[in-house]
Order: structure tokens, then sequence, then C-alpha cells
């Protein structure tokens, strides 16, 4: 792990020079600006029964859908084109410290973009001078949700990335698996052939695995270890395969 | 052992891809401080070869050391000891060329105290001081290439690999590179592969031929003209009565005889090319017969093979069958093991 910190921040480095990294951070907060925007309108024309930020955690689907794969596709797919992964591995480095070393980095600037969504709620406070309308309890848990949340994301994006040269073949990749993990899982759970007795274990594994019934725990303040587990296993099972697909690219290559 | 171990010996290596033999059975060694070159046409297994000795890629079979360590088992000990720039020099295209260098210095453990100082040095060398505040991705090709070169040699690594160093280069750049290359004659082993034969020839202590996965020759330039060729040539312009020329040719060298006759010209004077299936330096023999015999002689010059002409044909010789290994000057002189001869 010596050499972690190295490419942490050069990889941070490189993520603060690229015009890249600040076009989507302005796209990323005039979407959620808007989105903001909108539930607001929804509390000037009649009351509501939840926080503005429990709303606001309610599509964070949305955001992820596009914003993980566009941060993630880039980090294993275009140093494989370009064959600096060549010139990386070479040097006294191993793969494991490349892989963290992206997926940290990775996962810092999702975290910084959705903390600065926290100035939308400071705006809220100041113009409104109402305690009501932000409600620290939704505001923590939904963010926590978003940081917790976000390590299983980034992983899934790297994994994504490790597997092809291509980062439009990547990007959609990770589209497609954080579909499926997020939505297809919801569908899964409501599918009524699951409900047979052999399939039971199946349809619990399922349950478990409900992303927005997580959102709802935590944006309620449940912070549950269960939930926490199933994170932070996911993120070191598909860090690991990240590792692996780069690896197993290299005996082929 | 009371010698040190040899910087690369590389034996029995086999590659393949998905049934394909990118590389079977290459064995050589290399001794500290040598540079080395690959030859061989495309597709011979030389960048293979040279991602297997820098632990990139796994062979299939066989056994590699660099300073007595193996690859497939310290691959991480062994990257400490390799400067490795591989083919076509991919380079990040964002950044500076001093941050490239700092941040290579920093994942190859250069401690941060002389990091600095020793940048400075590398660029210096490399003649890259006015373009270090450039992006890489704003360079020019010779530029690129030396900041890759600088790169590879900026740890001061023991064994240093180089795929096409020279590749894209003008010949002033080359001269520069080929310069830099023989500078760390005696301090680094060097490995280079290109397609540049003259290149070859003046920076490399030794030649190693591969063509299909196999190494077809090797030794020193000299060494594989005589071994690969086996004949010498001469130039000759003379006038006088060619028809007894044959005679006296057989008779100073069994073997000599003319393979080309040009038509006379306005002086009188033929020019001639002769062939002797030896290596004797037979000029100064041949040209007092000739004057013995009275012949006018306008000029003598042996005809010096390139090493072009010694890469053809040792590449052809092995398309058409596998030839037997032509023992190097390495092998020839006793080595570590005793040698298999009688007596």
């Amino acid at each position: 792990m010596k050499h972690y910190f190295t490419l942490l921040s050069h990889e941070i480095r490189m993520l603060l020079v690229s015009p890249s990294t600040y076009i989507a951070a302005t796209a990323f907060l005039a979407f959620m600006g808007f989105m903001f925007t909108g539930i607001l309108e929804n509390y000037s024309k009649q009351a509501q029964e939840v926080s503005p930020a429990h709303q606001f955690f309610l599509f964070f689907w949305l955001p992820v859908f596009f914003m993980v794969p566009l941060l993630t596709m880039k980090c294993l797919a275009e140093e494989r084109r370009l064959g600096t992964l060549e010139t990386l591995l070479t040097t006294p480095v191993t793969t494991t410290e490349v892989v963290l070393g992206k997926y940290s980095a990775a996962y810092l600037l999702y975290l910084a973009l959705w903390l600065s969504t926290g100035g939308f709620f400071y705006v809220l406070k100041h113009f409104s001078g109402d305690m009501r309308f932000v409600d620290p309890g939704p505001l923590v848990g939904g963010y926590v949700f978003i940081a917790v949340s976000g390590l299983l994301f980034i992983a899934i994006g790297v994994f994504a990335s490790s597997l092809s040269r291509n980062q439009a073949v990547a990007g959609i990749l990770g589209f497609t698996m954080l579909f499926a993990l997020i939505i297809g899982n919801g569908f899964l759970a409501d599918a009524s052939w699951l409900d047979r007795e052999a399939l039971r274990p199946f349809k619990a594994a399922v349950t478990t695995m409900q992303i927005t019934s997580h959102r709802d725990d935590f944006v309620r303040g449940v912070v549950d270890t269960r939930h926490l587990l199933f994170y932070l296993s996911g993120t070191v099972l598909a860090l690991i395969f990240s590792i692996l697909g780069v690896e197993a690219k290299l005996l082929h290559s | 052992m009371s010698e040190p171990p040899s910087a690369i010996e590389v034996s029995r290596l086999f590659k393949t891809y998905g049934g394909v033999a990118a590389v079977s059975d290459i064995s050589f060694n290399v001794a500290r401080g040598e540079i080395i070159g690959f030859l061989g046409p495309n597709g011979a297994g030389k960048s293979t070869t040279m991602r297997i000795l820098t632990g990139y890629v796994p062979a299939t079979s066989g056994s590699v050391k660099i300073c007595g360590v193996p690859v497939a088992t310290h691959a991480d000990e062994i990257k400490r000891f390799i400067g490795y720039m591989p083919e076509n020099n991919p380079l990040p295209e964002d950044m500076r060329v001093s941050e490239y260098m700092y941040f290579r210095g920093r994942l190859k453990e250069v401690p941060r105290r002389k990091l600095g100082p020793r940048i400075d040095e590398v660029l210096e060398i490399c003649d890259l001081k006015r373009v270090r505040h450039k992006i890489i991705g704003q360079l020019s090709k010779g530029f690129r290439q030396r900041v890759g070169i600088a790169e590879a040699i900026l740890a001061e690594p023991p064994v240093i690999i180089m795929d096409e160093p020279t590749i894209g280069l003008d010949p002033h750049q080359i001269l520069i590179v080929r310069d830099l290359i023989a500078g760390l004659r005696g301090r680094m082993t060097v490995i280079i592969s290109s397609h540049i034969l003259p290149e070859i020839e003046m920076t490399c202590d030794r030649v190693l031929i591969i063509n299909q996965g196999r190494v077809v020759a090797q030794g020193t330039p000299a060494d594989l003209r005589r071994e690969i060729l086996g004949h010498s040539s001469y130039k000759l312009e003379v006038r006088g009565d060619l028809t007894a020329l044959p005679g006296i040719l057989t008779a100073l060298q069994p073997t000599l005889r003319v393979t080309h006759q040009d038509e006379p010209d306005a002086a009188g004077f033929v020019a001639l090319t002769l062939r002797a299936d030896c290596d004797d330096e037979l000029g100064e023999a041949l040209l007092r017969a000739l004057l013995a015999r009275d012949y006018r002689v306008r000029a003598l010059g042996r005809v010096h093979p390139t090493l072009e002409d010694v890469f053809l044909a040792a590449t052809r010789r092995s398309w058409d069958s596998i030839a037997p290994r032509v023992p190097t000057a390495a092998e020839r002189k006793p080595t570590i093991e005793p040698p298999a001869s009688p007596g």
C-alpha cells in the first residue's frame, strides 16, 4: 500500500486539472438544482407530508445512473487503451494499489458532487427562514445513505471499466449493472413467481437487496448494520473482481 | 557464487497465445553493463520477450532471472531493477513533463529528497529542459520519445529495456538517443529492439536476431557477419588481360572467383566483384599477385556486409528450416559451465 497515496494524489490532481470534471460538476448541480426547485414548487402549491430533504433523496437513483458511469468509465478502460497501464504496472506498483487509487479518487469526486448539493438546503434555510423545511434528520440520513451506497455504486463502475478497453462499452456496462441492481431488483421483488416455496431463500435475498428500501430506512434515520454490511461486502467483492479483471486481461494481452 | 549473477538470464522461454507460439525456446544471457540489441521482423516475438522480462506478462514456461532474481516468483522485486519503455511509448496526454517525471519517480521509489535533482539531471541528459513545463500531449514525437527514455532511466535501474526507442525520430534525434544509450554502457544493462539496423550495429555490443519466436543468431555484429554469411567479397577495378584472371584468383584461394563483371569504361578499366567462401583477408595478396602480372589496378576494396545482409540471411535461413544455433562469442569462451568438448 506504499504507493496508494501517490496514486490517489495523482488521480485527484488529474481530476482537478481536467475541464471535464468542472463541466460534469456544473451539469450535475444544474440538474439537481432543477429537481430541487421542482420539489419546492410542490411545497408552494400545497402542504406535503414529508420534508423537502426526504423528497430530494427519493430520486437519488436518477443522478446515480448517469453520474457513476461517467465518473468511472474512464478510469481503467482509458489507461488500457492508451497503454499507460503497461507503464504503470511495470513499476513497483501492485494492481490492487492501482485499482484502489482510481476507485478512491472517483469516490471522493462523487462524494464532493453530492455534498455540494448541501448548498441547496442552505439557500432554502436562508431565504425561507423556517427551520421546518430543513429537517436535519432526513438530511443527515440521506447524505449518509449517499456516502454508503456510493461505495458500492462506484465500485461497480470501476468493475465495468476493468472489463473493457472501450470507454463507451464500460459506461453502458456500468449503467446496466446499476440499473439491474436498483430498478431490476425492485421488479424482481414484486414478481409473483418468486413466491413459490422453493424460491423463498432467493426471494429473501432479493428483498434484503432492495436499495430503495435501504434509502427509506436511512432517510428515516435508521442506520441498520445489515445495510452497511451489504454495501461494504458488495464493494469489496466488486473491487476484487476489478483487480481480477485487470489481471485476467494481462494474461491474454 | 563468487562472481555476481549476470544481469539477465533467460532459459528455455516459451509463450503461447491461444495455441499460437509467440516465443518458443528462447535462451540467452546478458552480462552486466552490456548493451544488447533485439532484431527481428514484425511479429517475431521481440515485444513479447521484453514484456516477459519486465514481469508484465507471464511466460508459459521457462525461466527468466533479472540480476539473479526469478521474475515469475518475485515480480514485485524485479520491477525495482527495471526501467521499461514499451512499444509506441504510451504517455499520459494531459500532464506536464516535470509532473510526469515526479509522479513516476515517486512510483519507482526514488527518495523524495533525491528526486528533484535527479529529474533535473535526467531532463538535462535527454535535452528536455526546454519543454519541462509543457503538456506531454502537445509535444512532438521526438520529444515524447525522449520523455519515455528519460522516464526509463529515471530511477537508475540496473537493467533498461526499451522497445524500439528510436522509432519515428529524425536523424539528429537518433544521434542524441544513440549517444544517450552509449553513455549508459558499463553502468546499466540495456536491451533495445529496433528495425534500424545501423542503429543497432553502432550502439550494441551484441545482437540477438529473433524470428518466429526463436533466436536464429546471436553474437557481436562482426561475429554474425562471419558466421551467417561465411564469405567475403571484394570490389576490384583493373585493366589488363581478363582471361588469365580466374587462374590467378584460384591460385590465391581455391574458392575465390569473379561473380560480377562490368563493361570496360573509357579508360579500359573493368569493375569486378570477387567472392571467396572464407573470411580471411585476401586484399594484400591479391594486389601483389595482380601487380606481379602487370595488371593495372585502380581500386581494390573489401566489401563490408551490413547487418542488414546478416539479418536477411539469418531470417531467410530460419524460414527455410530451423537452423542449428550459431555459437556465440560468449559461448566460445570458457563460461561458468565447463565446455562439453573432449580433452
